[in-house]
């Protein structure tokens, strides 16, 4: 198991938002996490990610216990996530976000920026080559010199998942990556994560999208106020009656059965 | 512009101007340009806290300040020589610089800049108050100027040379710390501070950086300030002061090396130029500092639109009460 | 002795909490601060000199008139600098209004020149004895006015059409918009009333310690934003008190450990305050959403 979450649980005051989730990741493999709005998805990755302290619950990485380590910290144990809301440092050209993302793989600092020794130097000449090599991955070297600002949605999309991968993760978080995508985009990036699977990456996403979730991943986890409703293969999960009831209601529940 | 730099030529023709300046120049033009020079180093410095780092600091007199005395004071009471109170003063100022940095670290925005005004006017009042030590009100007079192997260099030329040659040095250096590892860390904090987090950067470790970097060149100007003026007194390094070294960095451009020394140049050759009407001076820094916001926010030379994720955005989401305040996290 | 001290404080706190209530009405409605606002509170200060002393108008009339006045200035600031701002990033306003506080301190020095004045004898100096200590007639007037604006503010914010606008649009400007609050309305009135109030504490300020001068705007309006930070940035009756253990702090620390350190004491709670319980008293505990 790379990723094992145990019963993490978040209060704020009197609202409990995730309620002893609990969930194991094997290596190697996409799972997908999915529920209602409102359910508490985005707030799993930001305990994942030590953005905000756990109420209790412990999160262990690569045997390594990460639980409220600071967001850094999380990053460079392996773990590294994209936004919702596409957080993309505006006014850097593409090629810098991306490069931005390989930070915590380098170790050089003030020193070395004042007096470039070989070292540094070659530490940046290795940066720039991978960040080239991950903006041909996503289709954006041609871009590279252009603010991330004036990327197109899509783009911008692809730009950030870019940035994450150059921090060279063992685990991807993707919160709702095909978000404001057509299906085209979609196709492709579902072809795009499922690739990046076959490189040995694993992935934990949150979507809406049903079809790329049941398409690609080996595993869903079903969140609904909180708590785990289901966990199972995609099959599992469409039938699931708990998880038509938590999306369309009691009605539709009785509906399917 | 920024071709200017990379031509050659102009480049060359230049730097022998800024050579042969002091023979061409008079004696009260070459004062005015090594004034410049000082603030060129002090605009320089904040902006790689407030301009790179998007750190709001408003108290940056309180480095330059610092600098000054601790050159001064080491230079009066325990007879060292400028040359090591020069960078004894930079260190001194850094240290105060991370001080302040550490307690700061959290805070955002507005919060930010009334603690750094508040460390500013802290400042202030210790150098007046602390009489033993700073003789308070009545300032420190008789700082020596810099010497070497006994002989005196206190004329103009030497003060103007040395002058050009810290500024180049720090010029240097801020190009340098932008184009590397640690730089696009800060522009990163700068422009998302969550998302640098996310991306494995330590945003305590180099904000506190900046401000330790930025305070170094800051207290290298007040030890230099000391030792040209041969007085200083707590009222050179009041808020007037921060607010003219803002003032620079806003017109120049922040995050923006070329906007801060233009900033810098403009803002001290102007006033002098207007010499009949100083008692307007002032009136001019403020109208320039409104000026700059109301029709161009990222000032001359500057590229970047600071970044409009705000207090005001953060306070006006209010869903179902979960809204993250300024502070914190 | 205590009391005294006591006593002297609540009257200095009342003003900072008649300041600090301007900063806390521009920043929940806002969400920015007026770095101005000092500086308006000095104009009042002004306005009530010339007004007694040019003019020779009654304390209370006078009152009203600067009051009045600064309201405008209030207004006049809303609508040259933050309404043209008010899409920009938060840096513009705050260093347009920096800028301004630095334009507005020197005018008023080139106005007025940049010395100290006085107004002859306008409040007696009787002093009324209250148990171990005494209470001045000016100190009363400050007790007095005080009270009376804020009830008059109260009225306003809670009893009035207005108010429930200004208190919609501070919880949530797009939803106050959608309910049909006129948001620019309610924007100038909550500039005219805060620095309505910043200019009556000037003018009180101005004749307790009979001092006008030019500078006077900056360390108050500082202190009163600390005041309003300790009461939690957005709340009105925070900031009154917050400015009320401001004022009896400052004034029990300079009598007890020392009085040229007096201004410093701020700075240290602001520092506390941030490090500690940065909601203050009664600001929103608040947690993100990402």
């Amino acid at each position: 198991m790379l990723l094992e979450v145990k019963g993490i649980t978040k209060k704020f005051g009197g609202l409990t938002a995730v309620d002893n989730f609990s969930v194991e990741i094997e290596k190697g493999t996409i799972t997908g996490l999915i529920g209602p709005n409102g359910a508490g998805k985005t707030t799993v990755f930001n305990l994942l990610t030590g953005i905000y302290p756990v109420t209790s619950g412990s999160i262990v990485l690569d045997e390594q216990e990460i639980t409220n380590n600071p967001s850094h910290v999380i990053t460079q144990k392996g773990l590294t996530r994209t936004f919702q809301n596409i957080k993309l440092f505006n006014n850097m050209t593409v090629f810098d976000n991306v490069r931005i993302g390989h930070h915590c793989r380098g170790s050089s600092n003030l020193l070395g920026a004042l007096f470039r020794p070989p070292s540094t130097r070659r530490e940046e000449e290795e940066m720039s080559e991978r960040t080239m090599s991950l903006l041909a991955d996503v289709g954006l070297a041609d871009r590279k010199d252009e603010l991330a600002s004036n990327l197109s949605y899509g783009m911008q999309r692809k730009l950030e998942i870019a940035r994450a991968l150059a921090s060279e993760p063992k685990i991807l978080l993707l919160d709702e990556p095909a978000a404001g995508m057509n299906p085209q985009e979609t196709k492709e990036l579902t072809q795009f994560i499922s690739n990046l699977k076959d490189k040995g990456l694993t992935i934990l996403l949150i979507e809406h999208d049903m079809k790329l979730v049941m398409n690609i991943c080996k595993k869903v986890v079903v969140l609904d106020h909180g708590a785990k409703i289901a966990e199972g293969v995609p099959q599992e999960i469409q039938n699931n009656s708990a998880v038509i009831e938590a999306y369309l209601g009691k009605g539709a529940a009785k509906c399917s059965q | 512009m920024n071709n200017i730099f990379k031509n050659k030529y102009l480049l060359g023709a230049l730097f022998a101007g800024l050579l042969v300046l002091p023979f061409a120049a008079g004696d009260y033009l070459l004062r005015v340009i090594i004034v410049a020079g000082i603030y060129v180093i002090l605009a320089l410095s904040l902006n790689l806290v407030t301009g790179y780092t998007g750190q709001f600091c408003l108290g940056w007199a309180a480095f330059y300040g610092i600098g000054a005395y601790t050159s001064a004071l080491l230079a009066i009471n325990l007879k060292l020589s400028f040359w090591i109170g020069l960078p004894v003063a930079g260190i001194m100022a850094a240290l105060f610089g991370i001080a302040l940095g550490i307690p700061t670290m959290r805070l955002k925005d507005i919060y930010l800049a009334i603690t750094t005004l508040g460390f500013g006017e802290i400042i202030r009042l210790i150098l007046l108050n602390w009489s033993d030590l700073t003789r308070g009100s009545m300032g420190l007079p008789g700082i020596p100027a810099p010497s070497i192997f006994g002989i005196s260099l206190d004329n103009n030329y030497f003060y103007y040379y040395f002058m050009l040659v810290l500024v180049l040095i720090v010029i240097l250096a801020m190009e340098r710390i932008i184009d590397s590892r640690l730089g696009r860390a800060l522009s990163a904090i700068r422009e998302d501070e969550l998302a640098a987090k996310s991306m494995g950067i330590n945003t305590t470790r180099y904000k506190i950086t900046a401000f330790a970097v930025g305070a170094f060149f800051a207290g290298i100007a007040g030890s230099f300030h000391a030792h040209y003026s041969s007085f200083i007194d707590p009222q050179s390094f009041s808020f007037s002061e921060s607010t003219i070294i803002l003032a620079m960095v806003v017109l120049g451009g922040m995050a923006s090396i070329k906007g801060s020394v233009m900033g810098a140049i403009i803002l001290t050759l102007l006033p002098e130029a207007l010499r009949d009407f100083s008692e307007y001076r002032m009136i001019v820094f403020g109208l320039i500092m409104m000026g700059v916001m109301l029709i161009r926010p990222q000032g001359i030379w500057g590229q970047t639109k600071p970044c409009t994720a705000s207090i005001r955005k953060i306070m006006f989401k209010a869903k179902g009460g979960a809204i993250k305040d300024a502070v914190g996290g | 002795m205590l009391l005294q001290q006591i006593i002297n404080g609540l009257a200095q706190g009342s003003i900072y909490a008649l300041v600090g209530i301007g900063f806390a009405l521009i920043f929940g409605v806002l969400g920015l601060v007026h770095f101005a606002h000092g500086e308006v509170y000095m104009l009042g200060a002004f306005f009530g000199f010339m007004l007694i002393s040019v003019f020779h108008l009654g304390v209370v009339p006078s009152l009203l008139i600067a009051i009045s006045a600064s309201a405008i200035v209030g207004i006049l600031v809303e609508r040259l600098v933050f309404k043209p701002l008010r899409k920009a990033p938060d840096v513009a306003p705050m260093v347009c209004t920096l800028g301004l506080s630095v334009v507005l301190q020197n005018i008023a020095m080139l106005a007025w020149g940049s010395d100290t004045k006085s107004l002859p004898d306008v409040i007696s100096g009787t002093v009324i004895p209250f148990f171990s200590a005494n209470i001045s007639i000016s100190q009363i007037l400050i007790f007095a006015i005080s009270l009376v604006l804020m009830l008059v503010l109260q009225y306003i914010l809670y009893r009035s059409k207005l108010g429930r606008g200004i208190r919609a649009t501070a919880q949530n400007k797009d939803a106050a918009a959608l309910m049909g609050v006129n948001i620019n309305k309610v924007i100038s009135a909550t500039f005219a009333l805060g620095s309505g109030l910043g200019g009556a504490a000037g003018v009180l300020v101005g004749l307790y310690y009979n001092a006008f001068y030019p500078t006077m705007g900056f360390m108050a309006g500082l202190k009163a934003f600390v005041a309003t930070v300790l009461g939690g940035l957005t709340s009105v009756p925070g900031a009154v008190l917050g400015g009320l253990v401001l004022g009896v702090a400052e004034n029990l620390g300079a009598a007890y450990i020392s009085s040229g350190y007096r201004d410093l004491i701020a700075f240290v709670i602001l520092i506390l305050v941030l490090l500690i319980k940065p909601s203050g008293f009664f600001g929103r505990n608040l947690q993100g959403k990402v």
